[in-house]
């Protein structure tokens, strides 16, 4: 028998563990990542493994500092959950300090200044991308076309080393408004929706990804398809997901019935953009949303509600990170106000009384 | 007696499934345990207060003889389980993860293994009046014997203050490893049958629900049969999901109604016994013999073969190990009752008690342990939660010191289940931190308690004090009074016998 201190049981346990949790979220990205990957060419590849590398050094880094050990914190997958997460929604070319500054503040700022893994308030990848977006606002919102790999128009290795690593004139020729993007500006200059539509990407290529956008967001079936595989392991319950592409979905189609020249439809709000990506994979990051289930519900209503007026009425086209920071921002409040019933006590917590039940007051 | 795919079932929150690992023991036929050297018999196998020992060192007892009667209202006796010599009553450690030193019996068996002459069979158990019925069981010293320990007795007596409607069977079993319920319920089920008819008439109820786990179809059908020609028993399949053993879950389950907080299911008209227990009322009344054996599962990854065995209450386990052909592997864990509520126990010296329903020896694999990392809020533990707790918070508030905030999240609604640790992939010992703080939290009443005694008598004693020094006082006053009146009195008679003279 072993010396160790008696502690309580269970004696037996789910095999599960942090760095599993972790895994399985990355592996749902993968088919949009790699899709990703090939639709934007080596540029992308150089800034997602650039961005990812950065995200593990800082982390090293961070611990070392707080004087935790390094091997278990590093091994669980999270940092590099960060820097995925992170370099997914990056311009696919941006330059390589884009990267860098990201991961820096993703693990150093959002992070670790939070006491590490588990306490940070806001989701690190969002911090990291909304400072980059404010601080940076020309590189982070110049986006290429799609070029995919090996494909006559894209660059190649040497030349992707140039764009990713060298100066930024060299983009300047290929650049592209998302589709959100090209529809806020036809819009802000009085042109009516249907005729700005025509020119941007269909429906149809926004499902399958042919069209410009960050890294990772532009495939939004790819990225469903990860996200109804971990629903599926049950990493992440149904609630913020529905919930948020409902109101979403609700909001853009009650404006687009009563204005349609003004408001965007739903089905443009659902898959361009980082919507989907959102809704799987960043609204419900474990520990910056909230615990209980209708708390979740109304954490995935409020960031649809929010993505609909940022990008409807807010100087950005896209608000995706906005919306899921400031609902972070009610996620301590949200679990303090709503808790699940306990068992034995009504929703204000006395123990219940079935003497009372169909008796007459007074 | 109605089909179970009629019975409308409630659905419960939360829970966890287990790998239930029934195999390894449940195709295992229950065995007698021969006779230990020595039996070492606690007196206090329940929860309540101890028994008071009625023998002395050198004293030779028959079977079923009373070594020690209950004392008070929730107390219950032991009795000994073979004949043989009294070698004394002192100090051994008791069957807990600290291993104590507590007091208890030690019996030598004579291997004669004769019963007392006095043993009373009812003539006519149906007839008893429900008083006696539950008279019996007290005497017989029979406790709940799912592991909670309650004295049975004072449970068959709760018509007197409730409205009861209902006798719930509790044959989940839904511990992962344990067998001994299924293998009781499959060899002996027209004995529990006859043992909870016995306790619908001690708490005068009609209405019999006998709930078994899905995972147990040969207990099942045993049962049903035995109960065939009995309309008052509905015999019921329960999904199998852990905690539905927990009492007031399985009530949920079956009658759609919650316990209400710090209640008992009583108070919603239903009391719940255990299989086991059943088949001890049977013994009890119908062949007069008290509780002295019991059947436990003796499983788990390091123990060579697996077994269900009848064992008397008071056998070192290091015998039931040695029955079961030994360890294979130094055990990681060593367990009494089932992996997920069970306790640690500190090595096999300790004995069998009424409340053990199972003794485990976990390999590492089996156990899965793993450092413990930092909470990443992924709320696991309040899905799997069947009280609606949410554990991580609670969980953090105990760390941080705040135990009262701790009750107020519902510390006190915890059932200590441990499905929320079960699932927690950072390994958080959230029962752990429970435990403690429920604990820390009775030892404050306690300290809270002394105080206000010290208090209480500290200030009887100034009170009487005071009035001591009163009385005395008023007392100097009189006698001062009498004194002086005397003195009065003396002068004037001095005075008249001087006119006189």
């Amino acid at each position: 028998m072993n010396q160790e201190p008696t502690v309580f049981g269970p004696y037996a346990h789910a095999k599960n563990s942090v760095g599993r949790t972790m895994g399985l979220v990355m592996l749902s990205l993968l088919p949009a990542t790699l899709f990703g990957l090939y639709q934007f060419g080596w540029p992308a590849i150089f800034l997602f493994v650039f961005t990812i590398l950065a995200c593990l050094v800082a982390e090293a880094l961070s611990l070392r500092v707080a004087g935790k050990p390094i091997k278990p914190f590093l091994m669980d997958g999270s940092a590099l959950l960060t820097g995925w997460l992170l370099a997914m929604t990056l311009p696919p070319w941006a330059p390589w300090w884009i990267g860098l500054v990201g991961a820096l503040l993703a693990i150093i700022i959002a992070k670790q200044v939070f006491g590490g893994i588990g306490q940070n308030l806001f989701n690190p990848a969002m911090v990291a991308r909304v400072a980059l977006l404010i601080s940076f606002p020309l590189e982070m919102t110049l986006f290429s076309q799609p070029t995919p790999l090996f494909s006559a128009q894209a660059p190649g290795f040497l030349e992707s080393l140039a764009i990713t690593f060298g100066s930024s004139d060299t983009i300047d020729a290929v650049s592209s408004a998302t589709t959100l993007g090209h529809l806020k500006t036809e819009i802000g200059r009085g042109i009516a929706l249907q005729d700005a539509a025509s020119e941007g990407a269909s429906i149809w290529q926004l499902l399958m990804g042919h069209s410009s956008g960050s890294l990772g967001e532009t495939s939004a079936i790819l990225l469903l398809l990860g996200g109804l595989f971990l629903l599926y392991k049950k990493v992440i319950t149904w609630h913020i997901p529905v919930s948020m592409l409902g109101s979403l979905a609700l909001l853009a189609t009650i404006f687009h019935l009563v204005e349609p020249q003004h408001y965007v439809g739903p089905m443009t709000h659902l898959f361009s953009g980082a919507a989907i990506l959102c809704a799987f994979f960043i609204a419900t990051d474990l520990v910056t949303s909230p615990v209980s289930t209708r708390g979740q519900i109304l954490f995935g209503a409020g960031c649809g509600l929010l993505v609909f007026a940022i990008r409807t009425w807010a100087g950005y086209p896209e608000g995706v990170a906005f919306a899921v920071m400031l609902m972070n921002a009610c996620t301590p409040l949200i679990d303090h106000y709503i808790k699940p019933r306990i068992y034995g006590r009504d929703k204000k917590g006395e123990p219940l009384n079935y003497a009372d039940e169909g008796a007459d007051i007074g | 007696m109605s089909s179970t795919n009629l019975f409308k079932l409630f659905k419960i929150r939360g829970g966890v499934h287990p790998d239930d690992r029934k195999k390894l023991s449940a195709d295992q036929s229950i065995e007698k345990l021969p006779l230990p050297p020595l039996l070492h018999i606690p007196l206090q196998q329940h929860i309540g207060a101890p028994a008071e020992p009625l023998v002395r060192r050198g004293e030779e007892v028959k079977k079923g003889q009373l070594l020690a009667r209950s004392q008070g209202a929730i107390s219950a006796p032991v009795h000994a389980p073979t004949s043989g010599r009294i070698m004394g009553v002192g100090g051994y450690p008791a069957h807990h993860p600290s291993g104590l030193s507590v007091r208890t019996i030690t019996l030598k068996p004579d291997g004669l293994d004769e019963w007392i002459e006095d043993l009373e069979p009812a003539s006519e158990p149906f007839s008893l009046p429900p008083e006696e019925i539950a008279e019996r069981v007290a005497h017989a010293g029979i406790v709940g014997m799912g592991g909670a320990t309650f004295p049975s007795a004072v449970k068959l007596n709760l018509r007197k203050r409730y409205t009861l409607d209902t006798l719930v069977i509790n044959g989940a079993e839904c511990e992962p490893y344990l067998t001994c319920d299924d293998r009781l319920m499959r060899e002996q089920p027209l004995q529990v049958i006859e043992g909870v008819k016995l306790m619908a008439r001690a708490l005068d109820v009609d209405h019999v629900l006998f709930a078994i786990e899905n995972n147990k179809p040969e207990a099942q059908a045993a049962i049903r049969e035995a109960a065939a020609h009995c309309d008052m028993v509905t015999v019921v399949g329960l999904p199998t999901r852990y905690p539905m053993g927990s009492e007031k879950h399985l009530v949920q389950t079956l009658i759609g109604k919650e316990t209400p907080a710090r209640g008992l299911t009583a108070d919603i008209g239903v009391v719940v016994h255990n299989v086991a227990t059943a088949k001890a009322v049977h013994d009890a009344i119908f062949l007069g013999q008290p509780l002295l054996s019991r059947i436990m599962t003796v499983t788990g990854g390091a123990v060579k073969q697996p077994k269900n065995v009848e064992v008397l209450i008071g056998t070192p386990l290091s015998h039931l190990v040695d029955f079961c052909g030994g360890f294979t592997q130094t055990p990681e864990r060593l367990i009494s009752g089932g992996p997920m509520m069970g306790q640690p126990l500190p090595s096999t010296r300790v004995p069998a008690v009424k409340g053990s329903n199972g003794l485990l020896a976990l390999t590492t694999e089996e156990t899965q342990t793993s450092t413990e990392m930092p909470c990443i809020r992924c709320a696991s533990c309040v899905s799997a939660c069947p009280c609606g707790l949410v554990p991580l918070d609670m969980a953090n508030h105990i760390r941080a010191g705040g135990l009262d905030t701790s009750v107020k999240l519902g510390l006190l609604d915890c059932i200590a289940c441990g499905s929320c640790a079960y699932v927690c992939p950072a390994h958080i010992p959230l029962v752990h931190y429970f435990n403690y703080a429920k604990g820390e939290l009775a030892a404050r009443q306690r300290a809270q308690h002394k105080q206000n005694e010290t208090k209480r008598l500290i200030e009887a004693r100034n009170d009487r004090m005071e009035r001591i020094k009163q009385a005395k006082r008023e007392a100097m006053l009189k006698r001062k009074k009498e004194m002086e009146a005397k003195k009065k009195r003396e002068a004037e008679a001095s005075a008249v016998a001087g006119a006189e003279s």
